[in-house]
């Protein structure tokens, strides 16, 4: 029996070991390299010549904090998660109700169809988006021409680029949140339902004593993953608007992706990337906290 | 009477919606068939003109534009990292929820609490680390990040969690090796959700932007999306060209959800009532 259990305890070790060893050095190893260097002068010269670099404790830090262009990145990457996140949850529990409702049929074909752009290649549709953003020839200043909007410089306008680049990504990611809230309303039993109307509910009355209550939980899960995903938008305004106009949509990733990738200062993209690590921690912490006293209450 | 009329109201909010979400799709399809610079003429067209269809823009892309040879090498890349991703994942989700060994929950917990770390974070030193290892500007370098994906080891494990111990060491005390349990016994059981994890893996190498920019350089070894993106630089112009090259991106992830689309949306909504 102890030759069993030794032998299946090796066997454990076996089968874990492959993904152990790719995550240790491809995730966890860069994760703490990061930190380090973010204390160092790592940059172009660097990279000939690493034996070049030297600590510079904070040094780094310092220069971030220092830096206008810095605190831009951090405020557009919250103008994002603030304004994009919430709307995106609205958005998304309001297509998994449409969805739900009984009188609705054919779901499984909206369901899809909401969903679609989910799967969608983000690089090919933000350029699809760049061109419906066109101020003279897109489709969107065109239908908003028939309810008597002015044209809109989307994507050239410091003050839109930004919301631009929320619409888009709340059409290209509600799809998947739509999901996992119709798979929270149907976990809700339908007599409570029933009950709440013999209590003479009205519709509006059962969504926010039944359905907000028992959808609890899956708010957290649908906030937390939202948050974590909007602090590390790239693509959209890379594709999109190369961060302009203004650097009005220059976010943080970008921010470490130009610093790090195209001016090769690495030990001071590693700060932002630390940074960013540490933003996001703090952002799940506070929702779970926000969470947990909120479910005392309910 | 008024259950009725509230039925129609639903139904047409409810494919107004529908139409309006697949509008900027529909309109990716139909701009890639119009002669050029006919997309960008005012009032926007919505499809091309009568008999103007043209299939030009496509013949372009893979002629000068070589896109043959990006789509092979997104191809090799999200296939050989779904097929790679996915046995590594489900041996380590499958050793975590069925076998015993010392430390194995603590280490699990520190796994799953890894996952809120960005991906990000890890990509400047990954950049060196690759660069002394001789991995840049290669595929398999492009395709590590979905090689063992801590959410796969966490929905695999929740799955292989209900498979019964006692048929395991029944196996065991016929003197099944581990490596023949797994493979007739846990295999089998499991291949529901490595499916969805295939389908998943699969669209998010294929669709991933940022890491394959940084790690490829050349050219030639440029994945869909990233040659999407350099080409936009140079042809911002050519709507047509430009919106056909969307669709051959787009093309067949697409229509893998629609074979698919079961095992993925399940995968989703499992994921997260037990998570």
């Amino acid at each position: 029996m102890i030759q069993h259990e030794r032998a299946e305890s090796r066997a454990g070790w076996m089968f874990i070991t492959p993904a152990l060893v790719l995550i240790g050095v491809f995730f966890v190893i860069p994760v703490l390299g990061a930190l380090v260097l973010s204390f160092t002068d790592f940059d172009i010269y660097s990279i000939g010549n690493p034996a070049d670099t030297r600590f510079i404790g904070l040094g780094n830090y310092r220069s971030l904090f220092a830096d206008p262009l810095f605190w831009k990145a951090l405020r557009n990457t919250a103008y994002y998660v603030v304004v994009g996140g919430p709307l995106s949850v609205v958005v998304s529990l309001a297509a998994a109700l449409l969805v739900n409702a009984r009188l609705i049929r054919w779901k499984p074909l909206f369901r899809s169809a909401f969903f679609a752009p989910w799967v969608t290649t983000l690089v090919a549709v933000a350029l699809v988006w760049r061109y419906l953003y066109h101020p003279q020839y897109g489709l969107l200043n065109a239908l908003l021409g028939l309810v008597g909007v002015g044209p809109i410089d989307w994507l050239g306008n410091p003050h839109w680029a930004m919301p631009a680049i929320i619409l888009m990504s709340v059409w290209k990611n509600f799809g998947y949140n739509m999901l996992i809230f119709l798979a929270g309303l149907q976990t809700i039993p339908p007599q409570l339902y029933e009950a709440a109307e013999l209590d003479g509910a009205g519709q509006w009355q059962r969504f926010r004593q039944v359905t907000v209550p028992m959808l609890g939980p899956t708010f957290v899960f649908v906030g937390v993953v939202t948050m974590i995903a909007a602090f590390q938008i790239f693509s959209e305004p890379y594709v999109m608007t190369q961060g302009g106009p203004l650097k009005s949509t220059l976010t943080l990733v970008l921010f470490m992706y130009e610093q790090g990738f195209r001016w090769w200062r690495l030990g001071f993209a590693a700060a932002v990337a630390v940074v960013l690590g540490l933003l996001t921690l703090a952002g799940t912490a506070v929702q779970l906290r926000l969470r947990r006293g909120g479910e005392r209450v309910v | 009477m008024r259950r009725k009329l509230e039925a129609v109201a639903l139904h047409a909010l409810v494919i107004a919606a529908a139409i309006l979400t697949a509008a900027p799709l529909l309109w990716m399809v139909s701009a890639s068939f119009m002669r050029p610079g006919a997309a960008t003429s005012s009032p926007p067209p919505l499809l091309p003109a009568p008999h103007t269809a043209t299939l030009e823009h496509y013949r372009a892309l893979f002629t000068s534009q070589s896109l043959g040879r990006y789509l092979l090498n997104s191809l090799v890349i999200a296939g050989c990292g779904t097929l790679l991703g996915v046995a590594i994942t489900a041996m380590a989700g499958y050793g975590f929820a069925k076998l015993r060994f010392r430390g194995r929950d603590p280490l699990f917990r520190n796994l799953v609490l890894l996952m809120v770390v960005p991906g990000q974070v890890a990509m400047l030193p990954m950049f060196l680390e690759l660069r002394e290892l001789g991995l840049i500007n290669t595929l398999f370098g492009a395709m590590i990040p979905v090689l063992a994906p801590i959410y796969g080891v966490f929905l695999v494990r929740q799955y292989a969690l209900s498979i019964p111990g006692d048929l395991l060491d029944a196996a065991r005390i016929d003197g099944a090796s581990e490596l023949r349990i797994f493979r007739s016994i846990v295999l089998p059981t499991i291949a529901p959700v490595l499916v969805t994890l295939g389908v998943f893996t699969f669209l998010s190498a294929w669709n991933d932007f940022m890491w394959p920019l940084i790690v490829l350089s050349d050219d030639a070894r440029y994945t869909l999306p990233v040659a999407l993106a350099n080409l936009a630089g140079e042809h911002v112009q050519d709507t047509e060209l430009m919106m056909s090259g969307a669709v051959v991106t787009v093309l067949p992830v697409f229509l893998a959800f629609l074979f698919l689309q079961r095992y993925y949306i399940q995968g989703i909504m499992a994921g997260s009532t037990k998570g």
